[in-house]
C-alpha cells in the first residue's frame, strides 16, 4: 500500500474531567480522503486540533510521514506541508481576498512565484470577481471558499478540514465537492463532518468518533447500515 | 502595487523636502526639531502597533534608553558617531530579548501591556536610584535624579570639533526622520510587512500558514525599538542632558495618545499626532491660564468620541470623498486596501 502520511497513537485529550478524545489510534494513507464523522461533541474537533499542534495532547504520539511531531507548535505543522482549516473560519477580514491568498503562498513560494499561485487559485476557485474585495465583506460560503484556497495554495500534501460545508448551500457544497475531488490527486485529505448528506456525497472510508473514541472504521456503505452508528445519531439526520 | 512603488518613494522625498524646507519659515529650527523628534518617536510605536498589533505601554523606555546610551557613550568615546550607533542597537537588543520572553510565552495582549509597563517603571526607578558616585559606567556618572549633562553633541562623523547643532541640527533630524519613514515605507512593502499586517488581522490563521509569529513579532518589536532609540538618542543632543523622566510613564502614555489622535494604521499619523500635541503643549506651556495635562486628556477624549480613528484616517476619507470617482462600493473596498497595506 501507499506511504502512511499520518499516525497516532493512543492519543488521549482530557479537559479536567472530560475525556474529549479517548485513546485514538489512526492511520492516514498518501492520497487517501477520509472522513471523520460523529455526533456534536463527539471529539472530532479536539482530534484535529491535537493533529494539527492547536491543542498538545495529554497522552499519545503524532507521526507524520514517519517523524514524531507530538506537541509541534501549528506553523512547525503547517510548514511540513499541511494545510490547515479550523472549525471557525479564520481569515483575514479586512485584507483582500487575494493578499489572503497571497500571505498563504508566500510561506512556500518567492513573491514572483507567489504572485502566480494567487493567480492560480483564484481562477480555479473560481475568486475572480471577489479577488479585490476584502474578506469582511464576502458572504460565509465565499469565504469558506476563500479559506480553502488558501489552505492549498501551498500544495499541501496532507489537508485537515473541519467541517468545511458547515452552513453552505446546496450549489455551494457542490462545487466543494469538486474541488475536494481535484486536491485528492495530490494530497490526502481529512475531513470532519457531521452532516451524513455531504459525507454520503463524497466518502469513501469513514471514521465514526463517540464520546471521544472511536466506534467504527469502515466504507460510507457499511457505516450508514450500521445499527450502533445508527443509534449514535438517533435523532440526527441519518 | 509594485509599480506603483517608485512613485510612493518619490512622492515621499518631494514632500519631505518641502516641509523641510518650508516649516523653518513658520517656526524657529529648535523648536522644530524636537517635533521631529518626538514625530519619530511617535512612528516607532505606530509601527508595531498600528502595523503589528502590539500595544506596547512602555514605549519611552526604548526612548530613554536610546538617549541614556548615547549619552554614556558619548562621555566615554568623545565624540557621536559610534554613540548613535550604540543608541539603536542596544534598545533594540533589550527589545528582542524582552519581546522573545513576551511573544513566546504566548502572553495574552493585556499582560503584554503590564509586562511593558512594569518594566519601563523598573527602568524609571532604577535609574532614580543610582544618583551615588558608584554607578558609573567608564566615565560617565549616571546621575540619578540629576541625569547625565555634559557630554558631547553630535559632530560630523569623524571630526569631533565640528559640531552639528541650530539649524544644521533641525536638517540632519529632519532628514533622519525622512529616511526612517522611507524605511517604514519599504519594510510595510515587504513580505515581512505584509505578513505583519496579517498578524494584526488573525495571529492563529499566520501560524496555521506556517509562519512563526513569535519570532516576527520579535523582529518587529526590536525594530520599533531601534527607531525609538535612534529618536532617543537624536534627543539626548538636542536637550544636552538627559534625565530619568524619559523613563516616567506619562511619556510612554504620551506616545499612545499620540499615536490614537494621529491616526493608527498610518504612518503619518503618529508623526502629525506627535507633533502637533508636542507643539500644542509647548504653546500653552506658555501660558499659566489652564494646565496642558487637562487639556491634552480632553483632546484624547474627544477623538476617541468623535474621530476614534484619528487625523489622518479621517482626512484621506475626506479627500477621497471629494476626489473620488466610481461606484461607491467599489471606492470603500479600495480604500480599506490602501489603508491596510499602504496607509
Ligand atoms: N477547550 C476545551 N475545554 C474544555 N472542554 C472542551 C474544550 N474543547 C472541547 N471540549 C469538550 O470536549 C468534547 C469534544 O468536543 P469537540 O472536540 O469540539 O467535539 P466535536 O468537534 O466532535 O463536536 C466536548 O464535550 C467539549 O465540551
Ligand atoms: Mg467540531
Amino acid at each position: 500500500m501507499a506511504e502512511t502520511v499520518l499516525e497516532t497513537s493512543s492519543l488521549t485529550m482530557r479537559f479536567g474531567g472530560v475525556t474529549a478524545c479517548d485513546n485514538v489510534d489512526f492511520k492516514l494513507q498518501a492520497r487517501e480522503l477520509r472522513c471523520l464523522i460523529g455526533p456534536n461533541g463527539a471529539g472530532k474537533s479536539t482530534f484535529f486540533k491535537c493533529v494539527t499542534g492547536l491543542l498538545s495532547p495529554t497522552e499519545g504520539n503524532v507521526y507524520m510521514r514517519g517523524d514524531e511531531v507530538t506537541g509541534w507548535q501549528p506553523h512547525q505543522i503547517a510548514s511540513l506541508g499541511v494545510g490547515i482549516k479550523t472549525q471557525t473560519p479564520n481569515v483575514m477580514d479586512s485584507l483582500t481576498v487575494s493578499e489572503n491568498i497571497w500571505l498563504a503562498a508566500r510561506r512556500f513560494h518567492s513573491v514572483i512565484d507567489s504572485n502566480a499561485k494567487v493567480a492560480e487559485v483564484i481562477d480555479r476557485l473560481a475568486l475572480g470577481s471577489i479577488a479585490k474585495t476584502d474578506l469582511g465583506q464576502l458572504a460565509h460560503g465565499e469565504r469558506q471558499r476563500v479559506e480553502l484556497g488558501l489552505v492549498t495554495v501551498g500544495d499541501p500534501w496532507l489537508v485537515l478540514l473541519d467541517e468545511p460545508a458547515a452552513g453552505m448551500s446546496a450549489k455551494d457544497v457542490e462545487r466543494m465537492t469538486v474541488i475536494i475531488e481535484e486536491l485528492l490527486t495530490r494530497s490526502a485529505v481529512i475531513i470532519v463532518e457531521h452532516d451524513m448528506q455531504f459525507i454520503r456525497s463524497i466518502a469513501r472510508d469513514v471514521t465514526v468518533f463517540h464520546q471521544g473514541a472511536v466506534l467504527m472504521e469502515d466504507h460510507v456503505d457499511a457505516v450508514m447500515s450500521d445499527q450502533t452508528v445508527r443509534n449514535v445519531y438517533l435523532g440526527k439526520k441519518a | 502595487m509594485q509599480g506603483s512603488a517608485g512613485k510612493d518613494y518619490l512622492t515621499i522625498i518631494v514632500f519631505g523636502a518641502a516641509l523641510i524646507w518650508l516649516l523653518p519659515m513658520v517656526e524657529n529650527t529648535y523648536t522644530l526639531t524636537i517635533l521631529i523628534i518626538y514625530g519619530m518617536l511617535g512612528l516607532s510605536l505606530g509601527l508595531i502597533w498600528g502595523f503589528g498589533g502590539i500595544l506596547c505601554f512602555g514605549q519611552g523606555a526604548f526612548f530613554g534608553l536610546g538617549a541614556y546610551t548615547y549619552a554614556i557613550a558619548a562621555i566615554n568615546f568623545g565624540e557621536s558617531t559610534v554613540p548613535m550607533l550604540l543608541a539603536v542597537i542596544i534598545p533594540a537588543i533589550f527589545a528582542a530579548i524582552l519581546g522573545a520572553m513576551m511573544f513566546y510565552g504566548r502572553l495574552t495582549e493585556v499582560y503584554l501591556g503590564v509586562i511593558t509597563l512594569v518594566v519601563t517603571l523598573i527602568l524609571f526607578k532604577f535609574i532614580n536610584s543610582t544618583a551615588g558616585p558608584q554607578y558609573v559606567i567608564g566615565d560617565a556618572r549616571l546621575g540619578g535624579y540629576n541625569g547625565i549633562p555634559g557630554f558631547q553633541t553630535l559632530n560630523v562623523p569623524g571630526d569631533p570639533g565640528a559640531y552639528l547643532w541650530g539649524d544644521s541640527y533641525y536638517y540632519v533630524c529632519a532628514v533622519a526622520l525622512l529616511l526612517v519613514y522611507l524605511l517604514v515605507t519599504w519594510l510595510l512593502r515587504s513580505s515581512f510587512g505584509r505578513i505583519a499586517l496579517g498578524i494584526r488581522e488573525n495571529e492563529t490563521r499566520i501560524s496555521l500558514m506556517g509562519y512563526d509569529v513569535a519570532a516576527r513579532k520579535t523582529v518587529l518589536f526590536a525594530i520599533g525599538a531601534a527607531i525609538a532609540g535612534l529618536a532617543g538618542a537624536l534627543f539626548a543632543s538636542w536637550g544636552e542632558i538627559v534625565t530619568p523622566t524619559l523613563f516616567s510613564m506619562a511619556q510612554s502614555a504620551e506616545i499612545i495618545i499620540w499615536c490614537i489622535v494621529g491616526g493608527l494604521g498610518t504612518r503619518f499619523g503618529p508623526i502629525l499626532g506627535a507633533a502637533g500635541l508636542a507643539y500644542m503643549k509647548f504653546l500653552l506651556g506658555q501660558q499659566s491660564l489652564v494646565d496642558n495635562t487637562l487639556i491634552t486628556g480632553l483632546i484624547l477624549v474627544l477623538f476617541v468620541l468623535f474621530l476614534p480613528k484619528g487625523i489622518v484616517p479621517a482626512l484621506a476619507r475626506f479627500y477621497r470623498a471629494v476626489l473620488g470617482n466610481g461606484s461607491p462600493g467599489k471606492r470603500k473596498n479600495t480604500h480599506r486596501i490602501r489603508r491596510a497595506t499602504n496607509g
